[in-house]
């Protein structure tokens, strides 16, 4: 760093002597620790926090359902409604996927990890479609912000925390594996968006944003089962 | 100094238009007088120090000062008893490439007596980029003063050690100006590392320009003469043989994140120690230029992930006033007690972890337990545990579950019991008092000269606390103490945090008492909030404002805005520049354990290395709000 000249730089002690002294604070310029008394320095207190450890110890031991500690992933926690998982392309009822391609999730993302390459719809009503519609899973930070964002109800998230991938090209999720349902169990949808009139509005929206769930369900059946393994005996 | 008239009539010079066209004035915001302590400007020459007009729309008193006359205005401004001005909260640099003298350093001022703020702006040109360095008058200009340099290039003479502090060392360029490119990526390598500063030293004339008289709050004392047998040179033969210099971290589990302490020990005592920060560095701040005002809430989620619901509100609301929106009742109560369920959660994480360094690993599952309960509540808000992202500018994303008061009502049930479990086992617990009582002590008057704010100062004996020095949310209508102790040290540390919880949860009961205020949970402005859903489905007005906020963000008026908020660590100061755009000019954040970890070579500074690791966890320093 080259040295710097700058015009009357004013030294502390110049600065201290045009105004006197300086007053001294209202709060202690020295510290008062706490001091033990003479129970403390015998160590008394202890018996005190070995009957609390002891309590505990009991507790645990006999109520088990005390505990804090869950057995993953034997058992699961239990997350509200609004836990915000790993993201759901929803369907219509055909099952094609709902999203029209307007870009506002990706426009809203924050980690900017929603990628979208858009298409002409068959349908003239419906105008668009994603062909590629990828989230970085990686980079997504679960803010929630693509579900405030979508104007159709085509992204919500589920009830899905534990992701794991072995490699670094899995953590892309493309649009095949966002709009297949991860579980039939619709009390695992996570976030999407809620209405006051929970009983209404609410109701309707739930038959018709969960039908993914039917879509999956008649996309299995409509499948052709393998060939039997042998003949029928 | 000579004296001379006061500069009440001076012409107001060009570098005053940072109150933007257009400026927040409009917004029907109070004039505030910046003419004020006239005796201290009265001393400098006319035009060397200009207030802000009263309608250039300022938040508080703001000063233009010519950078000649800023050590001494400094020293004036702290030792004057009509200022008094004894807390630097914040250095933040601005640039502006539009301006002749592109830079700015923007100092805010705290009195703790007094209870008075004060913003001094200090233009510089890019040409000479060059201040004097406050650390003589305060410490806390440190590292404040290293951060304007990292992220500008703002040079600050006599400063003792002016390197970067949260870039690394190999980083070309300054990242916050506004001609560097976000996306800009530099190959770092281990060639340019960063060389410790072990202070308090007499020549660091390698990086550090002139010796200067060291720290002016009767700091110094221990060690001194060469404290340097790593570096080359100095290391006489005796302190090859008596003196180890030893590198804890970056990952150490002792270091609570990711921090480098580097120590020159003497057998088992601390001679003399410096530390590196910066490992968790992703440029919150310019991440914040480069998106929409509402985008950057799930960036300040990651400040202090301990409580990231304070963040969120610590954010939230200087946008709101730049806009001039006003946040619902329900919301602000809503925020009022969860931001105090997000103080008690910080704190038990700060006490548990802390007990852990020290043996006490019954403490930290205590601790834990009331946590878990809490993180259950923000989850059933908002849908995550951690990283809540809850606030939305206006009020809330979303609205309470059904079960929020009966989930309250039980966590005020669950949480004491564990706190006095706790107490129990430490309170009065001699194997805990040998270790924690008088170590790391720091007096109150030397704690302010640091910058320190929260609950470690408070354990120092200074009773500030930003929820009453300068109330927001609901805080002035229910009754609550501040709780001080006067020991300075861990133990008061510890302790101040246990009873900080109680009155968290006094507030929360009485406010839950209150009963939930009726409707909305956000401001019902669709330039601000989305419309609900259902509009937005049903009612084209309502679509094209969904579309229009989303594609366009909020549209923030121009101005410039420093709000403090209690965080759990101390106070939190959100300082926003908008340039009417929507996205932010500026963000900078305050975070309240940046001076607090400035100071930590000078607290462990003769006690012992276990020593060190209880005072790192005692002052709860969160790697994510320190380094941004």
């Amino acid at each position: 760093m080259t040295p710097a000249t700058l015009p009357t730089l004013g030294t502390p002690a110049s600065a201290g002597a045009a105004n006197g002294p300086a007053p001294p604070p209202p709060y202690p310029t020295t510290t008062r620790p706490y001091r033990p008394g003479l129970a403390e320095r015998l160590y008394l207190p202890l018996i005190g926090g070995l009957m609390v450890t002891m309590r505990h110890f009991l507790r645990n031991l006999f109520r088990p359902g005390s505990r804090y500690t869950i057995e993953y992933p034997e058992k699961r926690r239990d997350y509200s409604h609004r836990f915000r998982g790993h993201h759901i392309l929803t369907t219509r009822p055909d099952g094609s996927v709902r999203c029209v391609a307007c870009f506002l999730c990706a426009q809203a993302c924050p980690a900017e990890c929603i990628h979208i390459e858009a298409a002409e719809h068959p349908d003239v009503n419906i105008e668009k479609y994603p062909v590629v519609y990828e989230i970085d899973m990686l980079r997504c930070v679960f803010c929630g912000y693509c579900v405030d964002a979508c104007p159709e109800e085509a992204i919500i998230m589920s009830n899905n925390y534990d992701m794991a991938y072995f490699n670094r090209d899995q953590t892309v999720v493309g649009k095949a594996d966002l709009m297949k349902p991860y579980t039939f169990d619709e009390e695992r949808l996570g976030y999407r968006p809620r209405y006051p009139e929970e009983e209404v509005a609410r109701a309707k929206m739930r038959r018709e944003a969960f039908s993914l769930v039917d879509a999956a369900r008649q996309a299995q059946a409509a499948a052709p089962r393998p060939p039997a393994a042998g003949p029928p005996s | 100094m000579p004296p001379s008239p006061p500069t009440t009539t001076a012409p107001a010079a060009p570098a005053a238009a940072l109150d933007q066209p257009g400026g927040a004035s409009g917004r029907g915001r109070a004039a505030v007088d910046s003419n004020l302590y006239d005796s201290v400007r009265s001393r400098f020459p006319a035009g060397s120090i200009v207030p802000a007009a009263p309608d250039a729309g300022v938040d508080q008193p703001t000063w233009t000062v010519r950078r000649e006359v800023l050590a001494d205005l400094a020293h004036q401004l702290r030792d004057d008893g009509e200022t008094r001005f004894d807390l630097l909260m914040d250095i933040a640099g601005v640039d502006f490439p539009d301006r002749p003298e592109r830079f700015e350093s923007v100092y805010h001022l705290y009195s703790v007596p007094r209870n008075a703020r004060l913003r001094l702006r200090v233009p510089v040109a890019e040409s000479d980029p060059v201040l004097p360095s406050l650390v003589p008058v305060w410490n806390a200009a440190n590292w404040a003063e290293r951060e304007v340099y990292d992220m500008f290039g703002l040079r600050f003479t006599g400063h003792p050690n002016l390197s970067r502090l949260l870039c690394h060392e190999g980083f070309q360029g300054h990242p916050l100006r506004k001609d560097y490119d976000p996306a800009k990526r530099w190959l770092l390598t281990e060639d340019k590392i960063y060389k410790p500063h072990f202070e308090p030293t007499g020549d660091f004339d390698a990086s550090g320009g002139t010796p200067d008289g060291g720290t002016a709050s009767g700091a110094d004392g221990g060690a001194a003469g060469s404290l340097s047998p790593g570096t080359a040179g100095a290391a006489s033969a005796d302190d090859l043989f008596e003196r180890m210099t030893i590198n804890i971290g970056p990952s150490h589990p002792a270091m609570h994140g990711t921090f480098r302490l580097m120590a020159v020990l003497d057998g088992e005592t601390i001679v003399a120690s410096d530390i590196e920060i910066g490992y968790l560095h992703r440029c919150f701040e310019k991440m914040c230029e480069t998106h929409t005002w509402q985008q950057v809430i799930p960036y300040t989620d990651r400040l202090n992930y301990c409580s990231s619901f304070i963040n969120n509100v610590a954010y939230c609301r200087p946008v709101e006033q730049l806009l001039g929106v006003e946040v619902p009742p329900r919301a602000v109560w809503a925020r009022t007690i969860l931001s105090e369920f997000s103080r008690i959660m910080d704190h038990c994480v700060c006490n548990g972890t802390t007990l852990v360094d020290a043996g006490g690993l019954t403490n930290f599952w205590y601790m834990f337990q009331p946590r878990e309960e809490i993180y259950g509540l923000l989850e059933s808000c908002c849908g995550a545990r951690l990283t809540v992202s809850y606030c939305r500018i206006g009020g809330l994303s979303q609205e309470l579950p059904p079960d929020f008061m009966a989930r309250c009502r039980r966590l005020l049930e669950i949480i004491p019991p564990f706190v006095s479990d706790v107490e129990k086992l430490c309170d009065r617990n001699r194997i805990w008092l040998d270790r924690a009582v008088g170590v790391a002590a720091i007096s109150g008057a030397e704690a302010v000269n640091w910058g320190w704010t929260g609950p470690c100062l408070r354990a120092s004996g200074v009773p500030f606390d930003v929820r009453r020095a300068q109330p927001y949310d609901l805080y002035d209508t229910v009754d609550w103490d501040v709780p001080v102790l006067y020991g300075g040290d861990i133990y008061d540390r510890y302790r101040i945090r246990n009873l900080e919880i109680r009155q968290s949860l006094k507030i929360i009961r009485q406010l839950l008492d209150r009963g939930m205020p009726e409707g909305p949970f956000i401001v019902d402005d669709p330039h601000v909030a989305l419309p609900p859903k259902e509009k937005a489905y049903n009612e084209m007005e309502a679509m094209i404002y969904h579309f229009k906020l989303i594609m366009d963000g909020i549209q923030v008026p121009a101005g410039e805005l420093y709000l403090p908020t209690e965080g759990a660590n101390g106070e939190l100061g959100f300082y926003i520049l908008s340039d009417g755009t929507a996205k932010p000019y500026r963000i900078k954040v305050r975070p309240p354990c940046f001076p607090m970890m400035s100071t930590f070579p000078r607290l462990i500074r003769g006690g012992s290395l276990s020593d060190a690791v209880i005072s790192l966890g005692g002052l709860n320093v969160v790697a994510g709000e320190l380094e941004r």
